[in-house]
């Protein structure tokens, strides 16, 4: 008889990614995240608002070189994404099974869905100042252009229901965000951030330089009403915003947004019915962008 | 109030400016006649007819230059709103679903009809508003009419637009606009709205509505269907009546950012788009190798432009230290030149503050420079007996925590601080909540793409300042609003682009 | 305008004699004078010539526009008898009317300078000849210091001079100073003093506003005392915007050295409403101090009548017609 034994999984240690590194909560906190049958799946870092300040503080940091770089640039880190999602793509299927309670093969054919997400976005970089910019014919002796710029800091609220939700549906937020330029703080899915925070170590190995994406796991009452009212945050998604009254409202995060002129996505009409499967369009790549119009003379 | 302003404005030390003697101006007015009839009363334009209010209270708007009323207005109750609403609300149907090309009849016959009336228009804008004929009939006309010619033309093109194939227009659009363009704001409200077939209700400022009610008669001329526009006239109360009003769909609001602010607050929570052009404190701002004279100019056309009552005015000059003393003393023998008088004169540069209020509010900032240590210098001119006037005023020795430097004057008062290399002055610029506007002034070519790139601001004027164009978009960053008008982009706050699939 | 103003010790002018010591100290001050952009300098332009004259100011200006004409001939086919009639209309521009004032001076080729001088004598308009092989420049410079001396000598008040655009647009800015300053010379009279010396620049040529502020500078460095914008020759002569240019160059010069240089659009200007857009241009960019024609002046000849057409305008109330206007 062999003294072979049962071998013991190694569990893993949920962490959040602020500034391209992993910390725990300064809470010191972890809670609870359990499947959608109620099994225990692990414990993930309780968020807090300092982290969340913490984390705004890396994506300013890092707006300047991010949106700085060039947009071939961009296209190529975004597809490094893509790359390194596609190679842990197993660990993903069963994350996602187990977040959005799905058979592995439709989890698989969920992550695959994020992957080309990846690579659709990879390719948006540098189409899109030539889309949503342009020449303008003005009626006299100068030179106009139109171009898009980034908007700045993005907080992202994500979503937390619909088909997909857990990574198809966070790709779809933070993807066309960063494209453009721009860095994100996410306040993940409360009741499912594992393949989120998973996918902050696919980022952190993808060239995506640090504070570019920034994940907080925690309460969405905490750490949204945080980003909502930041005065260094410039725009809000509000994709996972909970459609009732209370602090992590849709209508309490634009209110509070308002103070400082935030731009804001509002949520679908019925976060829950969203299909994040569903072709993504341009909205989301135009919705943080600024039209800058610079004006020059033509003359000899 | 406005005769203790007055007061306060004359004892302000000012340095006298040489002023010619020999080639004196004689006055060279345009008649008031040109206006046209205004009516000692007005209702609103509600569903094609003015109609009378449902209130009883009436707000009178007074010529500027002359403290004099020129006619009485009312003051619109939620109930006026709630008709314009529904009349609007009645003409969406059948207005978004007449094919483009017709749509756009209407509004290349408005631009017509608006040429064809620009002398009219031009002088009844000049009275109502204060501001000089030579502007309103060079630029705000002009530019009114081009608008909605302009806009005309996407009508039947917004498929083409690149906001994917049949974009649709989003209903009722509540539009509440300012005092300092009074019909050139209307234009830039109507004109992309009405060519992607939403309907309207605008509400025009208090202290100028007659443009805007003028405005209604060229849309009868103009044979639109009634309800198509709307035009309820009224304070911040009607303004707010409007905005709040649940059958809207659209807000699009110019004004000041805390009104903004309050508008967004109010919109949380909803489903009406909103879309808004707020204040700001644009630098201006000026390389030792800059084309001085044509500099001196745009500086002078940044801050002095109708009166300074512009959003995007070049309200802090950023100049380089190595040319300061130069740059001011230029500025200063320019602005020595600068006639300051009767709005209707073809020969004025500088009309009248809008308001007493207004006057109130520059006065008040302008005396906090004061006492905050700046240097305040203006040139020496008559001003008028009665009316609201302030001289050209310029503060030295201004720093970024001054009020003058950070608050929006919305007058013709301009701050001038300095910077030293390329990076100070963008960091400077950049300093501040709001993001509307620029200028930068050097005759390098490379530094100027560096500093474009650099600033955070909607528009950047390079080598020029306050130039407009329908073809342009137009709006700002952070507090500065969002959203744009003019050009492609100006068609997206009127769509519904929830569905957006290029 | 810093480096002049680091340079200037005050009003003398010397501060700038060292500019021309060599090729490249003039190459590196010219090319050191602020820019012009083209789109902000036609707009102002454009913008002064919206100014609305009437009534009283309108009457002034006729008159200041009338005393600051160089009443100018220069045709091949000029004769005695037609410089003696030009004469004759500078001296009483309106039969009708005597108060019409008479014209700053009268220009012709320097053959004509006698005959000129002649028919003007005592009235006090000045003799205006062209010289140095006007209007094109292009001989050597003993003929044009020759052509130069001729005129002089013949009771030419004032010289107008062309520069060499050629040697201009091909960089050799120190070969153009020099030429200025051997014409002043040769304005020079036997007693001591000198013709006036106005310095056209043909600025049709010069194409762009860089160079005219450039040219400005170096003529009046070298002792102009007027600048000219065109021999009325070419396709582009004087224009509101190159004026308006020349303007702020003298002052600045002025206000860098302290000497007070004139200024003479020249060609093209032959409406009132032409002659009204330049005097608005003098007024708010200079001035009293140059509102006069000692320091204004317009190269013309239809000009005037159309000024005095607008003068029996105003006295009559009626509209005149050219009929009722000398042709000369």
């Amino acid at each position: 008889m062999s003294e072979q034994t049962v071998r013991l999984d190694i569990f893993k240690t949920y962490k959040l990614y602020v500034g391209g590194k992993f910390p725990r909560s300064e809470s010191g906190r972890v809670y609870e995240v359990q499947d959608p049958k109620g099994q225990w799946l692990a414990n993930a870092p309780l968020g807090t608002r300092k982290d969340t300040r913490d984390a705004v503080l890396a994506a300013r940091a890092a707006v300047k070189g991010w949106s700085g770089t060039t947009a071939y640039n961009r296209g190529q880190v975004l597809y490094r994404v893509a790359e390194m999602l596609q190679g842990r793509r197993e660990q993903f299927v069963a994350e996602v099974a187990a977040a959005e309670g799905l058979g592995a093969k439709k989890a698989a054919t969920l992550v695959d869905a994020a992957i080309d997400r990846w690579v659709w976005y990879a390719g948006w970089t540098d189409k899109v100042a030539q889309v949503a910019g342009g020449a303008n014919p003005v009626a006299g002796p100068f030179f106009n252009l139109s171009t898009p710029e980034p908007t700045g800091v993005v907080g992202v609220v994500a979503p937390q229901a619909g088909h997909g939700f857990s990574l198809l549906g966070l790709v779809s937020v933070v993807a066309p965000a960063i494209a453009t330029g721009n860095t994100v703080v996410v306040a993940l899915a409360e009741r499912a951030p594992l393949p989120a925070l998973s996918l902050g170590e696919v980022l952190a190995t993808s060239d995506v330089p640090g504070g570019v994406v920034n994940l907080i796991s925690g309460r969405t009452a905490d750490i949204a009403p945080t980003l909502a009212s930041h005065q260094d945050v410039n725009a809000l998604d509000l994709a996972g915003a909970i459609d009732r009254d209370g602090p992590g409202a849709a209508a309490a995060l634009e209110a509070s947004a308002a103070d400082t002129l935030k731009r804001v996505v509002r949520p679908a009409a019925d976060p829950s019915a969203e299909d994040w499967t569903a072709a993504p369009g341009t909205r989301r790549l135009l919705s943080f962008l600024e039209t800058k119009t610079v004006w020059h003379p033509m003359g000899i | 109030m406005a005769k203790t302003n007055k007061k306060t404005e004359a004892e302000q030390p000012v340095q006298p400016a040489k002023a010619s003697g020999l080639f004196e101006y004689a006055p060279a007015p345009e008649s008031p006649a040109a206006a046209g009839e205004i009516a000692t009363s007005y209702g609103h334009f509600i569903g094609g007819r003015f109609v009378d209010s449902s209130g009883s209270e009436a707000l009178k708007t007074v010529n500027p230059a002359t403290e004099q009323v020129l006619a009485e207005f009312a003051q619109g109750t939620e109930e006026d709103v709630d008709r314009a609403v529904q009349a609007a609300r009645k003409a969406f149907a059948d207005w978004s679903s007449l094919p483009g090309s017709e749509r756009a009849k209407y509004l290349f016959r408005i631009a017509r009809i608006v040429q064809e009336r620009s002398r009219e228009l031009a002088v009844l804008e000049s009275i109502d508003n204060g501001k000089p004929i030579r502007e309103t009939r060079d630029v705000d006309l002009p530019l009114v009419a081009a608008h909605f010619f302009y806009y005309a033309g996407w009508a039947d093109k917004l498929d083409f637009a690149g906001f994917g194939p049949n974009p649709r227009p989003l209903g009722v659009a509540a539009q509440v606009i300012p005092w300092n363009f009074p019909l050139l704001m209307l234009a830039w409200k109507v004109a992309p709205a009405l060519a992607t077939g939403n309907t309207v209700v605008l509400k025009p400022a208090e202290t100028t509505p007659l443009t805007a009610l003028r405005f209604a008669e060229i849309c009868r001329q103009a044979g639109l269907p009634d309800g198509v526009v709307n035009i309820v006239t009224g304070d911040g109360r009607t303004g707010a009546a409007l905005t709040a009003h649940p059958d809207v769909n659209k807000v699009a609001f110019t004004g000041s950012t805390p009104v903004g602010r309050s508008i967004a607050k109010q919109l949380a929570g909803t489903r009406k788009k909103l879309s808004l052009e707020l204040g700001g404190k644009a630098a201006n701002i000026v390389f030792d190798d800059a084309p001085l004279d044509q500099a001196v100019e745009g500086i002078v056309n940044g801050i002095f432009f109708n009166q300074g009552h512009v959003c995007c005015a070049g309200s802090r000059l950023l100049v380089q230290e190595s040319v300061q003393d130069e740059l001011l003393d230029a500025l200063k023998r320019r602005m020595g030149t600068l006639r300051v008088g009767d709005p209707l004169d073809k020969n004025t540069d500088i009309g009248a503050i809008n308001s007493a209020a207004q006057l109130a509010r520059i006065t008040e900032l302008a005396a906090a420079g004061e006492q905050e240590g700046a240097e305040r210098w203006a040139p020496e001119c008559e001003l008028p007996g009665a009316g609201y006037w302030f001289r050209p005023t310029l503060f030295t020795g201004v720093s970024q925590a001054h009020r003058i430097a950070r608050e929006e004057i919305f007058g013709p008062v301009l701050s001038v601080l300095t910077f030293r290399t390329p990076a100070e002055a963008v960091e400077k610029a950049n300093n501040t909540p709001y993001g509307l506007s620029a200028g930068i002034w050097t005759e390098k070519g490379s530094r100027i793409l560096w500093m474009a790139n650099r600033l955070r601001a909607g528009v950047v004027w390079a080598n020029t300042f306050n130039k407009f164009d329908p073809t342009s978009p137009f709006g700002g960053y952070k507090e500065s609003g969002y959203g744009r008008e003019g050009g492609r982009h100006g068609l997206e706050p009127y769509l519904n682009v929830e569905a957006l699939d290029v | 305008m810093s480096t002049l103003a680091a340079n200037a010790p005050g009003a003398t002018g010397g501060g700038l004699a060292d500019v021309a010591a060599s090729e490249a100290t003039l190459r590196r001050f010219l090319h050191g004078l602020p820019g012009v952009d083209q789109v902000g300098l036609e707009s102002r332009a454009a913008t002064l010539g919206t100014r609305s004259i009437k009534t009283t100011a309108k009457a002034f200006a006729i008159d200041l526009a009338i005393s600051m004409i160089d009443l100018t001939t220069l045709e091949g086919a000029d004769t005695v008898g037609k410089v003696r009639s030009l004469c004759a209309k500078g001296l009483s521009p309106d039969p009708s009317d005597r108060t019409a004032p008479q014209v700053a001076a009268i220009c012709v080729y320097p053959d004509m300078v006698a005959t000129a001088k002649d028919a003007l004598r005592g009235s006090g308009i000045q003799v205006a000849s062209v010289a140095t092989a006007f209007p094109s420049g292009r001989a050597g410079m003993p003929v044009k210091l020759a052509d130069t001396a001729e005129a002089v000598a013949a009771g030419a008040d004032e010289i107008d001079m062309v520069i060499d655009r050629g040697a201009f647009l091909s960089g050799r800015y120190l070969e153009v100073f020099e030429e200025i300053r051997a014409v002043k010379e040769a304005c020079r009279r036997p007693d001591g003093s000198a013709a006036h010396l106005k310095v056209i620049f043909e600025t049709g040529e010069l194409q762009t506003y860089d160079n005219v502020r450039r040219a400005s500078w170096l003529t009046m460095i070298a002792g102009a005392d007027f600048i000219k914008t065109s021999t009325g020759k070419v396709a582009v002569n004087a224009t509101p915007p190159v004026t308006l240019l020349m303007l702020e160059a003298v002052r600045d010069f002025r206000a860098a050295t302290g000497t007070q240089v004139g200024v003479k659009p020249a060609g093209g200007i032959r409406t009132t409403k032409d002659a009204m857009k330049y005097l608005v241009m003098v007024n708010e960019t200079l001035g009293d101090d140059w509102l006069s024609p000692h320091w204004f002046r317009f190269g013309a000849s239809s000009l005037l009548n159309d000024l005095l057409m607008q003068r029996q305008k105003l006295r009559t109330g009626r509209y005149s017609g050219p009929d009722y206007v000398t042709v000369d």
